[in-house]
Parts: C-alpha cells; sequence; structure tokens
C-alpha cells in the first residue's frame, strides 16, 4: 500500500507527465486559453487514460506476449487507443448526454494526445502490476489535469497585461509554462 | 513541374517550419533537445515517418474511403514508426535508448498526422514527397537548433554526432544546468518563437 502511494505522489508531482515528462503538450498550449476548455480536457483525459491503460496492459500481457508479436506494439496501441475513444464517445452520447456534451469536441482529440500513448507505454516499459498500471494511470492523468488547470488560471491573468508583441500569444504561454515547470521541480527529492 | 516540387520543399524550411510556424509537434521538441545530436535523430527518425506515409497515402488516397480516412491513416504512419524503431534498434542503439518512448510517439506527432490530412490527401505522391521532405527537414533543423542552444548554454558543448563534442566553452565557463531540465526546455523555446517573430516581422 505504501509503494503505491509514493507511486500517486510521483506520478501526479515530481514526473508531471506535462511539465517533467513533456507529453501532451500539444493539448496544454491548445486548449489552456480558458478555463472552462482546461477543465474539459483535464476530466477527458482522465477518462480515457484510466480505461486505456488497463485495455493496453490486458492487450500486451495476454495477447502480444504469448503470440510473441511484441514488436507490433506501437500499431496495437494506436488502434486500441482510437476504438476506445471512438467506442466512449458513442457510448456517452447514448448514456450519459449531459457528460457527453460537456466533454465535447476533446474526446476525439485525445486519439493524438501522447499523454494517452504515451502513459500506456511506460506502464509495459517499467513492467508494473495490473494495479500499479491502473494507480499509475490515473495518477498521470491527475498530474496533466492539475497542470493544465493550473495552466490555464495563470494564462487567464495574462490576457489582462500587456505583453510585447513578439512574444504574445504562444511565446509567452511557453515561458509561462517554464516558470510552472521551475515550481514543479522543487518536489523533486520529496520521494 | 520542378519548381513547384521545389516550392513544397521549401515552404517547410522557413514558411511553415515546424515547430515555430506551426506549433505541432511540441512534446519531441521539448523533450529529446537536450543535445544537438539527440535532436537530429528524432529530426531525422520523423522525416523519414513523414516522407514514407505521405508518399503511401497520396498514393492510396483514392482508395481510401473518406469516412476512415484518419484511422487508415494512424495504421500507416504506425507501420512506418515501427520500422523505424527497428531500424534504430539494429543501428543506432545508443541513439534508440536515448530517445526512449519518443521514438514510438512519432505515431501521434501531429505534425504526421496533419501533413497527411492537410497535404498527402489531396495532392499527387511526388508533391507529397517534397512536402515531407522540406517539413520533415525544417522539423529537423529546429530541433537542431534549440538542441544546440540547450546543450551549448547547459552543458557547454556541441555534439553532432557520436558523442564527441565538436566544439567546447573556454574554460571558466559555468554549465547553466537549468537549461537541460524541463523549465530551460520550454524557456528556450518561448524565447526563439519570439525571435522568429520578431524576425519576422521585417
Amino acid at each position: 500500500m505504501g509503494d503505491l502511494f509514493v507511486l500517486v505522489i510521483s506520478c501526479i508531482f515530481i514526473n508531471n507527465i506535462l511539465l517533467a515528462q513533456f507529453l501532451g503538450n500539444c493539448p496544454f498550449l491548445g486548449t489552456s486559453k480558458k478555463m472552462e476548455t482546461a477543465i474539459g480536457m483535464a476530466m477527458a483525459v482522465i477518462f480515457v487514460l484510466v480505461m486505456a491503460g488497463a485495455i493496453t496492459w490486458v492487450v500486451n500481457e495476454y495477447m502480444l506476449k504469448p503470440l510473441d508479436v511484441v514488436y507490433l506494439q506501437t500499431v496495437s496501441f494506436i488502434l486500441v487507443i482510437a476504438a476506445l475513444v471512438q467506442f466512449v464517445e458513442m457510448f456517452l452520447k447514448k448514456s450519459i448526454p449531459a457528460l457527453y456534451a460537456g466533454l465535447g469536441i476533446f474526446l476525439p482529440l485525445i486519439t493524438t494526445n501522447c499523454a494517452v500513448m504515451g502513459v500506456c507505454l511506460i506502464n509495459i516499459k517499467e513492467e508494473y502490476s495490473f494495479i500499479e498500471a491502473l494507480v499509475t494511470s490515473f495518477s498521470y492523468a491527475a498530474g496533466f489535469g492539475l497542470a493544465l488547470v493550473l495552466f490555464a488560471g495563470v494564462r487567464e491573468r495574462i490576457l489582462l497585461a500587456r505583453v510585447p508583441k513578439p512574444l504574445q500569444d504562444t511565446s509567452i504561454g511557453l515561458i509561462t509554462a517554464g516558470i510552472i515547470a521551475l515550481t514543479f521541480m522543487s518536489f523533486k527529492g520529496m520521494v | 513541374m520542378a519548381q513547384s516540387l521545389a516550392k513544397e520543399f521549401t515552404k517547410g524550411l522557413w514558411a511553415e517550419i515546424p515547430p515555430f510556424r506551426l506549433v505541432l509537434g511540441l512534446c519531441p521538441t521539448l523533450a529529446v533537445t537536450k543535445s544537438v545530436e539527440n535532436g537530429i535523430g528524432m529530426g531525422i527518425a520523423t522525416t523519414f515517418v513523414l516522407v514514407f506515409s505521405n508518399l503511401l497515402i497520396s498514393l492510396l488516397r483514392n482508395i481510401i474511403p473518406s469516412k476512415v480516412r484518419i484511422a487508415c491513416y494512424i495504421v500507416i504512419v504506425a507501420t512506418f514508426v515501427t520500422i523505424v524503431e527497428l531500424l534504430m534498434q539494429a543501428y543506432t542503439y545508443e541513439l534508440f535508448l536515448k530517445l526512449g518512448i519518443f521514438i514510438p510517439l512519432i505515431v501521434v506527432n501531429c505534425i504526421v498526422l496533419g501533413r497527411a490530412e492537410a497535404f498527402a490527401n489531396k495532392n499527387g505522391p511526388l508533391p507529397s514527397v517534397a512536402d515531407g521532405l522540406g517539413i520533415g527537414m525544417g522539423f529537423t533543423l529546429s530541433l537542431a537548433a534549440l538542441g544546440a542552444v540547450r546543450e551549448l548554454l547547459g552543458n557547454g558543448t556541441l555534439t553532432i554526432w557520436g558523442g564527441t563534442p565538436i566544439f567546447e566553452m573556454a574554460e571558466g565557463f559555468l554549465p547553466f544546468r537549468f537549461m537541460l531540465e524541463a523549465p530551460g526546455a520550454f524557456i528556450g523555446l518561448g524565447l526563439m518563437l519570439c525571435l522568429m517573430n520578431l524576425i519576422g516581422k521585417k
């Protein structure tokens, strides 16, 4: 149990997926201009990432390994994720329309979010057990949400500031992200 | 014909150079540019995938049904990524270890899928290859440039290939470790983007 707790802390803060591992940076910059979209994206990522983490782990362990075709990992994982996203979209549309409306356009975008694929690959690479893989997936996704929402908050304030012309938009966004990453660095050595 | 091919090629080098002009594919850009060598390696791997997936997609563009095209593109791209992965494992094992999961992650690099959707989908094989090559070279150049800045400031060296530095800072230089860490990547890229905007304004 203690090990799992350490894993959670290290995935959310120390190895934060956005700010330390550099995965999922496109939606990080793309959807962080407004708090609302940031929260939508964060929820969608948490939802899909936990499911994708579980399914790809099973696929790897019970399909790719016994058949000795681990080199098909990339192809099969991306197919699983794409299919999963499509499925989740259809399922939510039918049964939980309120949640579907909330997540909206962010669901299909997740297919090309490298955070999802990246975490699935990390789970396999670190040879986590099923439970560990689930916990890691959730914690990474929670870390993604935390960083995204924090960043969106800062970015909304920047809109009010007068930024020099060449620095506007993405440029100042990246520099802000750098400063947030700097604060996250202070978690290093906590575990 | 030759002229338009050259145009498709050169637009990737300046007018639409990723990741500066097209803000796509940021993850590998930020993650692997700890040194010039890593940047170039990643750039070449991406270029390979871009050129061949563009070629194949443009050849198949009339056969692929438009409703399931994204899924088809992803499978094509994933196939070439697997090829690159196996090739790198065989011939440049050290680089393969350094780049780690970012090689399989070329699949979800938005640049590759973006070019497939925006260009190869509508154009013939030759222009598509030129486009892939141009964007790929542009990407490689950007990665190398960012890698050079970070390596020079963070480590005081420049390494193009093979592990031996071709340039070292003068002795009293204290490396700026910050540049090699995560925040250095964000701030370095942000400042380079600002520089590009400044130059572009003229």
